[in-house]
């Protein structure tokens, strides 16, 4: 298998936590998030600390909600969406845990879940936290425009979620398992346009997806549910379509998190982005549907667009890709 | 199973939802009408108070400018834009958030290297070319003998 690993004992989920935005706080996962904030700054003076601030915070909650103390945590594998991924690394300082910066954009958080699971399943750790987070206002100035600048966008363009998720994996004894992943090539459809993120993704997802059935061997409707990262709805047309035309079909049971996240009249365009996106609904409202059983079996495929500013005012085209993991629970 | 590049990007080109462009042109044209009403609103109210019309251009677009940077900095401005877009984007209002908001954004930063270097970042390019056109029209002017 090229891309597919399958472990013989599935690493586990032993505890998770999420903090969302006020936007996400109004959405209709509302519920399922462990805490929301009211206010981009959440009390720091600069957003950046505001970001800082609730990714330490998740993590802390995460253990706590595992019964892990800091000590205990082999490595701690976390990336975000700033330059240097700094919200990370500021984490990292303050919980001393050794530690690997991660980087895949929108699908930082199923990577870190992809390499937390190896660690465990290949006998090199016990226990990995692994978290995430993005802040609208930090992406929007590093990425786009000032936050204050009148602006049109595009229908195509997406919302970046703020919040921050984190999970603690471990072996053993669990509720959710990790039986499975799928790891994503970098590929390239040759899309320019940076405010098009879902259609740059939605063939990175469409690989993914296809090579997860292909070298696993299972029939397309073995998941209760699937939901890729962030391709919001229109890049998640583009997938069923391109799906179709292959004459798969998975209905209701492929879904999207940049849709689920926000109701379609708050204001956000094709729908959310960002890491903690797929992160907030992966680790809020799927986690929670599996550990009470209303799901037993969920495939996740998060997505990323791996350019900069740099790379799209020189004119380069839209590297992107995406990772799967299953989670299962029985 | 793999897709084809080409085939890929006019699949997406079919599917991509587009601007609504006639609807975002008349909100634009309304918006833009109604900002250049109130200007001559203002304008003839001032000349009522005996300012003369060299003064009175003036005093409109301070007016106006200080209308904008306020509603920049309460938030409201970019709301706006989005209904409006060109109607809000095109006249000095514009002009003003434009200067406005990266000053808020990069305070954070410092007054020098914060607000001092990123003050222009959005207007600078509007300036330069602004200058340079201008430089252009008149040599071709000049050339005519009409200036």
């Amino acid at each position: 298998m090229r891309q597919t690993r399958e472990f013989a004992n599935p690493p586990v989920v032993l505890g998770y936590a999420t903090i969302a935005g006020p936007k996400e706080g109004e959405g209709p996962l509302a519920t399922y998030f462990d805490k929301i904030i009211n206010n981009l700054y959440y009390y720091e003076d600069t957003w950046e600390k505001a970001e800082q601030k609730m990714f330490l915070e998740v993590v802390e909650m995460a253990l706590q909600k595992a019964s892990v103390k800091k000590e205990e945590v082999d490595f701690f594998l976390a990336g975000d969406l700033l330059n240097q991924i700094i919200s990370a690394n500021f984490v990292a300082k303050s919980l001393g845990i050794p530690f690997f910066g991660l980087y895949n954009a929108c699908a930082t958080f199923y990577e870190g879940l992809i390499l937390g699971a190896m660690l465990i399943a290949g006998g090199f750790a016990k226990k990995v936290l692994v978290g995430v987070s993005s802040h609208y206002a930090t992406v929007e100035r590093q990425y786009r425009n000032p936050t204050e600048q009148g602006v049109q966008k595009t229908p195509t363009s997406q919302w970046t979620v703020t919040g921050a998720a984190a999970v603690v994996l471990g072996e053993g004894e669990g509720k959710i398992k990790i039986p499975r992943v799928t790891v994503g090539k970098a590929l390239d459809y040759g899309m320019f346009d940076p405010s098009d993120m879902g259609g740059a993704m939605a063939p990175a997802a469409f690989d993914t997806l296809l090579a997860h059935f292909k070298e696993t061997g299972l029939s397309y409707d073995y998941y209760d549910l699937m939901a890729t990262g962030d391709l919001a709805r229109f890049g998640w047309q583009i997938l069923v379509k391109l799906l179709q035309e292959r004459n798969i079909n998975f209905g209701q049971r492929l879904t999207d998190c940049g849709i689920m996240i926000y109701r379609p009249d708050q204001q956000v365009n094709a729908g959310g982005s960002g890491t903690a996106c797929s992160a907030l609904v992966t680790a809020g409202y799927v986690f929670n549907e599996l550990s009470q059983g209303k799901i037993h079996k969920f495939l996740g495929i998060g997505t990323g667009a791996l350019l900069s500013q740099v790379t799209s005012q020189q004119g380069m085209s839209i590297p992107v890709i995406a990772h799967a993991v299953s989670f299962e629970c029985y | 199973m793999a897709i084809d590049k080409n085939e890929y990007q006019k699949t997406v080109e079919k599917i991509k939802p587009k601007p609504p462009v006639l609807k975002n042109c008349l909100l634009a044209f309304l918006m833009g009408g109604f900002v250049c009403l109130l200007g001559e609103v203002l304008f003839h109210f001032l000349r009522g108070y005996g300012i003369s019309e060299k003064d009175g251009y003036t005093v409109v677009s301070v007016v106006f400018i200080l209308i904008s940077a306020i509603l920049t900095g309460t938030g409201i401005y970019d709301d706006l834009v989005r209904i409006f877009g060109a109607g809000l984007i095109v006249p000095i209002t514009g002009f003003a958030n434009s200067m406005v908001s990266p000053a808020l954004e990069h305070k954070q930063e410092g007054l020098v290297l914060g607000v001092g270097a990123k003050l222009f970042t959005v207007a600078g390019p509007v300036i330069i070319y602004g200058v340079l056109s201008s430089l252009i029209v008149a040599i071709i002017l000049r050339g005519l003998g009409k200036l």
